[in-house]
């Protein structure tokens, strides 16, 4: 093993741990930092990777928005009751037998694919930024995505901004 | 002398490959090296900031500043080092001691993560990242983490405060200072912070988008939460904000953070807008390059000081409006104006574009003033015979003036 593949190991392992911690932890705000420090380590993950954009778009969108917000959300929740709520309930083992089935078929599709055995094409040589700059306009590509995600995104900003509105109206005519 | 960074990782790696180290491992041990050294000068620079920002500060409200220890008073910061880390340390006996302790350490990292990418000359960066600009926002989520889990783990009332008003402030802002940056982005078609340096060669983008650069001067200055938009903090409101716990080193390090943001972003204005190291000279010398860029920085930090000394605190309500309300759809419609004209006028020469680049950028901002001017003076004609508690907003556009109109 190369030093580069017992460094992605180790960043794998602690993106486990923390994940694991973050569904255990009894403590909410802790459990949502050790959720932040998980999508810290997918993104040391895609770095090892060569995968630059990854790497920022996971750090700025998940740790910088999402997970921002949630550490908020959970800030504001009421953290003595916490401690006495059961974190299990009746239908674990089914929903754990349920994961396991989904993890081995996503191990067994990998392996008859042949993945584990292939070596990674070569990056191209142009920068795959200016590419996927291209392809997110390009009609053969993926213009339509592209745009349809923009409209579902601006009528959710529209939405927002009718609901937020909308309330206020109510509270200053009364 | 001309090229002193190419000289001296030269001579380095002449020493290593003397000494027998393969290639591969110098690279390591240079990278490494980089890091270290950026880390450690962009924290020593510090104790320069503070004394700069002390002296101008002190000159501009008619008083001398530090004079006492050293020659200027140069060495006061040293000796205030000094007592704060020999201050006890104090932890809550409430707090989250694992978070508490993390806190300020994210602060610190959240700045100094932003200098890896700063070109501070032409052969002098850490890395030249192809998302440079991406990374920058991204490294920037990291210090209002910190502050919000400072706010947290102190279990205290203020603290809380202080980081709620954090995400309001820090998030909103985020949006401008992104959009702002967008512009050196497309006006020079990459997101390495290199390539935006290399392609003001001859126009600087400032020039150019002085708009884009103003906003992004403004939504930094609040990203960075100093005065006037240290809300954060107001010791007035919330006592200290999110480290009213903090004391001795770690208090320090939350202060150290906060000037060397303010410092990077006069470094970030000098690279996105200003040239970076460009000037007279400075292609064929970079270490030229590296006087040019430090002055240029320096000149950004001064007008954050001078802001600082001179204007007095927004309300967190002025200072959400501002964001949303008159920076972000300024900013929406500069973009856009500038996609239309930079696309229209491509093929022509750089004096014809870049002209009506920054016709573009007076006509954008004439129009926000002219709007901001006409709703102040509507909430101005409005504001007789209304409750006190609902006074004018003179920051809200023009149709918020008619919506409070309607209200009362």
């Amino acid at each position: 093993m190369t030093l580069e593949q017992i460094l992605f190991l180790v960043f794998a392992l602690i993106g486990l741990g923390l994940a694991l911690a973050s569904v255990t932890m009894r403590n909410l705000v802790r459990s949502a930092f050790a959720l932040i420090g998980c999508l810290f380590a997918v993104a040391a993950l895609f770095a090892m990777l060569d995968a630059s954009l990854f790497v920022v778009a996971q750090v700025a969108v998940y740790v910088g928005a999402i997970a921002t917000l949630i550490v908020l959300v959970v800030m504001l929740t009421r953290l003595e009751q916490q401690e006495r709520i059961p974190q299990t309930h009746r239908y674990w083992p089914a929903a754990a037998l349920l994961a396991a089935v989904i993890v081995a078929g996503v191990a067994w599709g990998l392996w008859q694919y042949g993945f584990f055995d292939q070596t990674p094409p070569a990056l191209p040589a142009a920068d795959p930024i200016v590419e996927l700059g291209r392809a997110l306009v390009d009609p053969e590509k993926f213009l339509i995505p592209f745009e349809a995600v923009s409209v579902l995104l601006l009528s959710a900003l529209i939405g927002a901004v009718l609901v937020a509105g909308g309330a206020n109206k109510k509270e200053r005519t009364e | 002398m001309g090229d002193l960074f190419t000289t001296v990782s030269n001579w380095l790696n002449g020493i290593l490959a003397e000494a027998g180290i393969p290639p591969e491992a110098a690279e390591w041990i240079f990278a490494v090296g980089r890091a270290f050294l950026l880390g450690v000068s962009g924290l020593l620079l510090v104790v320069f900031l503070i004394w700069f920002e002390r002296k101008v500060v002190a000159r501009m409200q008619d008083r001398i500043g530090p004079n006492r220890v050293g020659p200027y008073g140069l060495f006061q910061t040293l000796a205030d080092m000094l007592k704060l880390v020999l201050k006890e340390d104090m932890v809550p006996p409430q707090a989250d001691k694992i978070l508490f302790h993390l806190a300020p350490v994210l602060a610190v990292i959240g700045v100094v993560g932003l200098w890896a990418v700063i070109p501070l000359a032409a052969t002098a960066y850490g890395v030249d990242l192809n998302v440079g600009v991406l990374y920058l926002a991204a490294t920037g989520t990291l210090g209002t983490l910190g502050i919000l889990m400072a706010g947290w783990s102190s279990r205290n009332k203020f603290a809380l405060l202080g980081a709620f008003r954090t995400v309001a402030q820090l998030v909103s802002y985020s949006v401008p200072a992104m959009l702002a940056m967008l512009v050196p982005v497309m006006l020079s078609g990459t997101m390495s912070l290199a390539g935006i340096v290399a392609a003001q060669d001859g126009f600087w983008f400032g020039v150019a988008a002085p708009l884009a650069a103003l906003v992004f001067l403004i939504a930094s200055l609040a990203e960075v939460a100093r005065a006037p938009f240290e809300l954060l903090e107001a010791e007035s409101e919330i006592v200290a904000g999110f480290h009213v716990e903090y004391s001795g080193i770690r208090f320090g390090m939350f202060f150290a953070a906060e000037f060397l943001h303010a410092f990077t972003i006069g470094a970030l204005l000098a690279v996105l807008f200003l040239g970076g190291w460009r000037g007279p000279g400075a292609a064929e010398f970079p270490t030229l390059g590296a006087l040019y860029f430090a002055a240029k920085s320096f000149a950004g930090y001064f007008l954050l000081v001078w802001v600082r000394a001179t204007l007095p605190r927004i309300r967190i309500d002025q200072m959400l409006d501002f964001c949303w309300k008159v920076l972000t759809p300024a900013m929406i419609v500069l973009i856009g104006a500038l996609v239309l004209v930079n696309r229209a006028l491509a093929g022509t020469s750089m004096w014809v574009r870049n002209g009506a680049l920054l016709g573009v950028n007076v006509l954008v901002a004439a129009g926000v003033i002219s709007l901001l001017s006409r709703s102040q003076s509507q909430s101005h004609a409005g504001a007789h015979g209304r409750a006190p508690g609902k006074g004018a907003q003179p920051c809200a556009l023009a149709g918020m003036g008619d919506e409070a109109e309607a209200a009362s």
